[in-house]
């Protein structure tokens, strides 16, 4: 094979754990190699060496939730050939984004005794809502062999194969025994993207929408059948979770907010909103 | 960039701090008569934690809470899954909380193995980052990642997966592995000790920058085990709570340059956390292995006390007793009769202390009769490690100062990395910026 240049990428963290980018590190069989082929140039998590940029390959983690935030995403876009979103919060939001129908200021009152000392948007936002992403690595945390191919396919020049289908498929496929209606576990296996290999039925679990939902899910229908036997704040509350904030499960997460923040809840306009 | 400004005082501004996790700088304001005033600047956006888990319940808070960090959620999961089960009396199998030990000695290992070898090494072996240094120490960075492997592998069988596992719950875990599920951990964890031994052999004699203070150290304490999920809250100077009683000694504080609280003790003295307060502490409940390779590093606990940069040390040696005690367990391995205990909430205060990777971390719930969480209080370890860097950076930084300027940073950073501080944890984390005044 031909020698070629190697791809310069960066990793950067805005509002989230660390977790999706110690994916990454967590690689150990392959990080040596990944370190031969990529050029990390931008990883502040693991080397010393800094670049602003310009980046072939830019991985953002986290979500937009702070003023200094929505300026530093402008600017990491337009050093940045390809942008891809790893993780819940860069992707939809994050657990954190379960604010965007809470009174804020109240919020960090309740945490900070001076407010006016901490710099924070009202909301916290996926990274698409502000600039355009050219792909998007699902989870809470990412799943480590989505991120091999997704390098891989950077390296190679051709499109990630990442599976959109629905955690329920994959969970047939292993031959588990299904949650929902084994058990009566309020399983969101059929409405969420997999990637997880069905992780939480395995581990005798309802699938609590880490990779958030699929393409095109029937959100309404598996809420009807998981509201047999339970209140409809029981099951609006499933979907406020890490991917809560994503298009498919906005409503029901809006309405378990008001349920179990009665007091803080204010309406979320499209004015709010910090685009 | 060095700044002097018009009344002789120096200000330093040194850019975002790398290899920890999470963001945030440092200033140092010198005065014109060579005091130094240092603030950690954690700049890490507010995430609001203790916001966002109320209305839940206790099991949807294991889940939340492990959000807060992705290289410590178990942690997170540990001392809020005691917290619940303390106030609810739910008895729990005693091969659950072995069990349990498991997992957190799977995080351990994944955690000091990635600081030691992936982000601390390099300070001292002179690399930017640890794939700089496997250019030329392939053999000792191979042996670091499988280190940290073999913790991401027992977090995941335990666990479920590495980061944000999903088998803890109340009452124990969804589900318990197999005995044959543990198997494929005995030759791994055999040849890990080894490593770990001749790591410990190895981090004691690297040079360290001079330092010395006296911290003041605190720990959980238990009789019979290294502190870990149990035990009492412990200083050097004598403490002593019950691990739900935290607030009765300490207390957090804002401070306007930081989005992280700090905690400091009643009498506003800094205090010191983690594997140098833990390997000081309870030296006596090392594992044989622990203590042994200790014992035969000849630093002396002055030394590894006294000086910030023996962290490396403390941290190898707690490295080479999480997979010690690991072997045992999966040695003597026997799953739980009751995986998972019935329990009932009960109204009242759920409040426990558990020993993460960086030190100990409190966590307090008011609780309704439902079990719904109404107000919620997590005290990371870096917010209460914060102050004590700002003392041990305003008696370093004078020494340092007059270094050209990207060595000070150096050595400035050097320091705090030594703490290991989770920026992601503590805010409510580092650049340096050094400001010369008054």
């Amino acid at each position: 094979m031909a020698e070629q240049r190697r791809p310069r990428v960066g990793v950067v963290k805005l509002a989230s754990c660390d977790g999706c980018q110690l994916t990454l590190l967590d690689l150990e069989d392959e990080l040596i190699a990944i370190g031969q082929r990529f050029d990390l140039v931008e990883f502040p998590e693991a080397t010393s060496r800094r670049s602003a940029g310009p980046y072939d390959v830019l991985l953002v983690e986290g979500s937009i939730s702070t003023p200094e935030q929505l300026e530093q995403i402008v600017e990491l876009r337009a050093r940045s050939k390809l942008l891809v979103t790893i993780g819940a919060c860069a992707t939809a939001g994050g657990i954190q984004a379960m604010r965007n129908w809470s009174n804020e200021p109240e919020w960090r009152a309740s945490v900070y005794p001076n407010p006016e000392d901490v710099e924070s948007l009202a909301t916290a936002t996926p990274v698409a809502d502000h600039v355009t992403v050219d792909a998007e690595l699902r989870g809470c945390p990412i799943d480590g062999r989505q991120l091999l191919e997704l390098l891989t396919a950077l390296r190679l020049g051709r499109r990630p194969q990442l599976p959109d289908e629905a955690v329920c498929n994959e969970c047939k496929r292993l031959g588990r025994v299904c949650v929902l209606v084994a058990s009566d576990l309020p399983c969101l296996g059929p409405l969420t993207a997999t990637g997880c290999r069905a992780l939480c039925p395995g581990y005798n679990r309802a699938c609590y929408a880490c990779f958030g939902p699929k393409d095109a899910p029937n959100t309404v229908s598996l809420s009807r059948w998981l509201g047999d036997g339970r209140a409809p704040a029981e099951v609006d509350r499933l979907f406020a979770l890490f991917n809560g904030y994503a298009p498919a499960f906005r409503e029901a997460s809006e309405r378990a907010v008001a349920v179990m923040q009665p007091a803080t809840r204010r309406r979320a306009g499209k004015g709010e909103k910090a685009s | 960039m060095r700044t002097p400004t018009a009344d002789g005082e120096r200000h330093f501004d040194i850019g975002q701090l790398t290899r920890v996790e999470g963001e945030g700088r440092l200033d140092l304001r010198v005065a014109s008569d060579g005091t130094v005033a240092a603030r950690l600047r954690i700049f890490e956006a507010p995430r609001y934690f203790e916001r966002l888990v109320i209305g839940r319940r206790p099991d949807e808070v294991l889940d939340i809470v492990a959000r807060i960090c992705g290289i410590c959620p178990v942690a997170y999961q540990m001392s809020a899954v005691h917290a619940f089960e303390d106030l609810f009396a739910v008895p729990i199998d005693p091969a659950v909380r072995t069990l349990r030990r498991l997992l957190y000695c799977g995080e351990w290992i994944e955690s000091h193995a990635l600081h030691i070898f992936l982000l601390h090494a390099p300070d001292f072996l002179g690399y930017a980052s640890a794939l700089e240094m496997a250019r030329d120490h392939l053999e000792l960075v191979g042996r670091g990642l499988g280190i940290k492997k073999l913790g991401n592998r027992i977090v995941s069988i335990v666990g479920g997966r590495p980061i944000h596992p999903v088998s803890p719950r109340v009452g124990g875990f969804s589900r318990a592995p197999r005995p044959h599920e543990l198997d494929e951990l005995r030759a791994p964890l055999e040849a890990a000790i080894a490593e770990a031994r001749e790591t410990v052999a190895l981090v004691a004699t690297l040079e360290t920058p001079p330092s010395d203070r006296e911290p003041r150290l605190v720990s959980l304490r238990h009789p019979s085990e290294y502190p870990m999920s149990d035990g009492r809250i412990t200083s050097s100077d004598g403490i002593d709570l019950a691990p739900g009683d935290w607030g009765e000694a300490f207390h957090e504080e804002q401070v306007p340059w930081s989005h992280a609280l700090q905690a400091r003790a009643a009498d506003g003295v800094p205090y010191l956390l983690g594997p140098t307060a833990r390997v000081s502490l309870a030296r006596e409940q090392l594992h044989p292995l622990a203590r042994a390779a200790l014992d035969a590093t000849g630093i002396s606990p002055e030394d590894l006390r006294r000086n910030v940069f023996r962290s490396i040390v403390a941290r190898a040696v707690e490295l080479l007793h999480a997979l010690a005690e690991a072997r045992e367990i999966v040695a003597d391995y026997q799953p739980p009769l009751v995986p998972l205990a019935p329990w009932k909430p009960r109204a009242g205060i759920a409040a426990w202390a558990t020993e993460a990777p960086r030190g100990l971390l409190f966590h307090r719930y008011e609780v309704d009769r439902a079990g719904t969480v109404r107000r919620a209080q997590i005290v990371p370890p870096t917010s209460q490690n914060q102050a004590a860097i700002e003392h041990d950076l305003a008696l370093f930084a004078p020494e340092v100062l007059d270094l050209p300027h990207d060595e000070a940073t150096h050595r400035l950073e050097q320091l705090i990395r030594s703490y290991d501080p989770c920026i992601s944890c503590a805010t409510h984390f580092l650049d340096l910026r050094v400001e010369h005044d008054r």
